[in-house]
């Protein structure tokens, strides 16, 4: 512990291990309070959720901090109920019919039309549902009539969803602009909105006297949360912070695991020598033949794309690695060492002198290439996402850099969904790489020297 | 110096030691031969886990076999059925012939005429069997053939990319090491961290802002399309698409590369016989020559060879975020398509090339080593 404590604070005279060391604290704060915050089924039931969760999310909307970066006011989303934000007026005709106005008025600021508009009718009724149609009054007074329609059936959650923007009438009526720009640009300026008061009035024939209706307007924002949604309206905020413990999980255990199954043959071919010895070495040379990544590949297309197959693969690929010939010539001369001398004159077996002596004196000089090994291992999983094989249930960076690459993110300009996972990936590197590097310089004193 | 030392040497001693280089290259190739059979054996062996290499056969039986049925004038006259029949009493004795319905391996005295071994000596001799669907552009569906003409494509690039690294790392080390502390030897210490993501990484970020955002460059391929008729525009075209993925390389392992080799040469000018040249003195340049890069050449070029292994398996992410028509691409390609002979097929031949890889660089280290070609200790 003591030790610990040492080597921390030599850490802390190095200007990048300090930041390398704040950057792995963030990190690793963010993936504990992930896994509190989101428990793994909530997460992968939120990612895989597509629609039915997120239908009030807009699509491939900006985070919302870019509007503090543009000069435009972007919108986000608004949903607008009937029994919060409009006036509701009902009418009766004759016994059992009734006439309902919902009215909506709502101010509009932003400097960009809504993305997307949806109006959400959640009627109540049991044989005969109810007749409804749209006025829309912009600000400059055009007025609107749309969407003229009965409901005859709704969905498990009590909803009908009508898609403004996909209202064939409308798309007609507006020609080459969106349906959006054609309720909130202004008629003379086509390019720009025009800002004011619109009023949406919904008229609902009720033909039960037990019948009942709400209404939602959604205007979906082109603006939203910390991290923006993706193709499928979901939040990348969740796959941003469930990422973090996914990758520092593989990244350590894969790291870890592998350097304990290559030390601990390093030692024992250095050890007994001989035909052990060479069986090690030879063993190493037909690993360095074996392609790693293709067989990742292979094991993800036929088997399991599941992080831990993948893992458990890596893992078993990797108890014979190529650093163990480094680790060997540093055993070869540890062997015959004055201490290893006297265990042996004290009577001490093989494997005691190889566990007890010869692996624990190295160690400190392997802390600095296993924290340098991690990241290689995070973006491994992200680079097996990319290639399509990424975790089918997780969500993680890899996959949202995938979905962003594979939906043409670059060529449509959505940068902010490739920018945050990649730095997320970028700054673990760092995180890890700088600290390293420190280490290095701490355990090998022939590099502190010069 | 060296050229000296030869003229001086007998022209026995000469042969003598071309000789100690040809048996050493035998046994190392000898070696490596070995390893790479027991890789791709071992690649097999992974490959047909759960039965997938015996599947593909057994569809790529039926397909040729009910080809050969319907085609087949003789077998007109049979109705449907009776065709039915026939194809699989047909797959059903081809199965036979070739022991699919025996266990993949045998371990009894005819253990080497399990199928595990006949796909061994089928890969060592690249006859990797048939796509299902990709083809070659010469409309071949062999797999070999398929492979044989995408791999140009990943070599030119990736030798191109790693040739580059290797040389530019050398050089800035050695300039550095030479002015040790100096600020920009310090720079290179801090930035050296920017070499932990890997190649495909940065290439989505060149790309985002010299394809997407400046359009300044295409945002990848090999040359643009439709491709220019002469041959300068063309080779002009090429270089153009090369440019992203190149930097992207670079960017990826210049850093890491300066650094280590920066410090190698340090470790290496602070030997005694480095000073005691300094003292002699032998001016720099000689010195860096014949006392630091000389005897550190050996561990170079492992470095090297580490580097080259590593290019390939880069290389796979790194061709498909550009586009770029080589043995990655063709990966990405067959894994979108579920192609399992062309995934099988790419797994051997990327065990081979790094079987090469390591012969060649075995090759170049007997050549540079002086322990090899002088002999060591125990045959001098």
């Amino acid at each position: 512990m003591r030790r610990l404590f040492g080597v921390l604070r030599e850490l802390a005279r190095f200007k990048a291990a300090l930041v390398g060391l704040v950057i792995l604290s963030f990190i690793v704060g963010l993936a504990i309070y992930t896994v509190i915050a989101i428990p793994y089924g909530e997460a992968v039931r939120l990612w895989r959720g597509g629609e039915g969760v997120w239908r009030y999310n807009p699509v491939n909307a900006e985070p919302a901090w870019v509007n503090y970066f543009t000069p435009k006011r972007l919108p986000t989303t608004r949903i607008l109920s009937s029994t919060r934000d409009a006036e509701v007026r009902e009418e009766a005709l004759g016994k059992t019919s009734r006439k309902v106005y919902i009215t909506y008025t709502f101010d509009y600021r932003a400097d960009v039309a809504p993305s997307e508009l949806a109006l959400v009718y959640k009627p109540v009724f049991e044989k005969k549902g109810p007749l409804v149609s749209v006025t829309w009054v912009t600000p400059d007074g055009r007025e609107i009539k749309f969407g003229r329609m009965s409901i005859k059936s709704v969905s498990a959650s009590g909803a009908f969803w009508y898609p403004i923007s996909l209202d064939k009438q409308l798309i007609r009526r507006f020609g080459d602009q969106r349906v959006e720009e054609g309720f909130f640009n202004d008629p003379n300026d086509p390019t720009k909105v025009l800002k004011g008061t619109h009023k949406v009035v919904i008229t609902a024939f009720l033909f039960e006297p037990e019948a009942r209706i709400e209404t939602e307007l959604v205007l979906y924002g082109t603006v939203h949360g910390l991290a923006g949604t993706d193709h499928r309206r979901r939040d990348i905020t969740i796959a941003l912070m469930w990422g973090t413990p996914v990758a520092l999980s593989f990244g350590l255990a894969a790291a870890l695991g592998t350097m304990i199954t290559s030390i601990i043959i390093a030692a024992l071919g250095a050890w007994f020598g001989g035909w052990a010895d060479s069986l090690v070495q030879r063993l190493t040379e037909i690993r360095m033949i074996i392609p790693t990544l293709p067989i990742l590949i292979m094991v993800g297309m036929f088997f399991s794309k599941s992080i831990w197959a993948i893992l458990a693969t890596l893992l078993i690929l990797n108890i014979i690695e190529s650093s163990i010939k480094s680790y060997r010539a540093i055993f070869l001369q540890e062997k015959h060492a004055p201490y290893i001398e006297a265990a042996r004159g004290y009577g001490a077996g093989h494997l005691r002198i190889v566990f007890r002596y010869l692996i624990p004196k190295i160690v400190p000089m392997l802390v600095p290439s296993f924290v340098l090994a991690v990241p290689g291992y995070v973006f491994l999983e992200a680079a097996l996402a990319v290639l399509g094989l990424g975790d089918p249930v997780l969500p993680t960076w890899g996959k949202v850099l995938s979905d962003a690459y594979g939906k043409g993110a670059l060529f449509q300009g959505h940068y902010y969904w490739v920018l945050e996972p990649a730095f997320m990936l970028m700054i673990t590197g760092f995180g890890f790489t700088m600290i390293g590097y420190a280490l290095d310089r701490i355990f090998n004193p022939r590099l502190r020297e010069i | 110096m060296a050229r000296a030392s030869r003229s001086v040497r007998p022209k026995g001693r000469r042969i003598q030691s071309f000789l100690r280089l040809a048996r050493y290259t035998l046994f190392r190739g000898f070696a490596v031969w070995i390893a790479l059979v027991a890789g791709i054996f071992l690649t097999i062996i992974i490959a047909n886990m759960g039965g997938y290499v015996d599947k593909i056969k057994i569809a790529q039986i039926n397909e040729t076999v009910s080809a050969s049925v319907f085609m087949n004038p003789a077998y007109q006259h049979l109705t449907s059925e009776e065709k039915r029949e026939l194809i699989q009493k047909l797959v059903q004795l081809e199965i036979e012939r070739l022991e699919l319905d025996k266990p993949f391996i045998r371990f009894d005295r005819y253990f080497w005429k399990s199928r595990a071994f006949r796909y061994l000596a089928d890969a060592l001799v690249f006859n990797l069997g048939f796509a299902e669907n990709i083809h070659s552009t010469s409309g071949s569906k062999k797999v070999w053939v398929i492979i044989q003409e995408r791999l140009p494509y990943s070599v030119l690039l990736f030798t191109t990319a790693s040739l580059i690294v290797f040389f530019a790392s050398i050089f800035v080390a050695l300039i550095l090491s030479r002015r040790y502390g100096s600020v920009w030897d310090r720079m290179s210490v801090s930035l050296a961290p920017l070499s932990t993501a890997p190649p495909w990484f940065y290439g989505i970020i060149l790309i985002m802002i010299f394809a997407a955002q400046l359009r300044l460059l295409p945002f990848g391929g090999f040359v643009s399309i439709p491709p220019p008729k002469s041959i300068w525009a063309y080779a002009l075209s090429v270089i153009e698409h090369m440019i992203l993925p190149l930097s992207a390389w670079f960017i990826s392992g210049i850093f890491a590369a300066v650094y280590s080799w920066r410090t190698f040469f340090l470790i290496y000018s602070s030997e005694d016989y480095v000073e005691m040249a300094r003292a002699k003195g032998v001016p720099g340049r000689a010195l860096e020559r014949r006392y630091i890069l000389r005897p550190t050449l050996p561990p170079i070029i492992t470095g090297f060879a580490l580097m080259l292994i590593s290019a390939w398996m880069g290389a796979i992410i790194t061709e498909s975020v550009f586009n770029w028509p080589g043995l990655g691409s063709l990966y990405i390609t067959a894994i979108n398509g579920f192609d399992t002979p062309v995934i099988v097929g790419l797994t051997m031949i990327y065990a081979y090339l790094l079987g090469v890889t390591v012969f060649l660089l075995d090759f170049i280290y007997a050549i540079v080593d002086p322990r090899i070609k002088v002999g060591g200790g125990s045959t001098a």
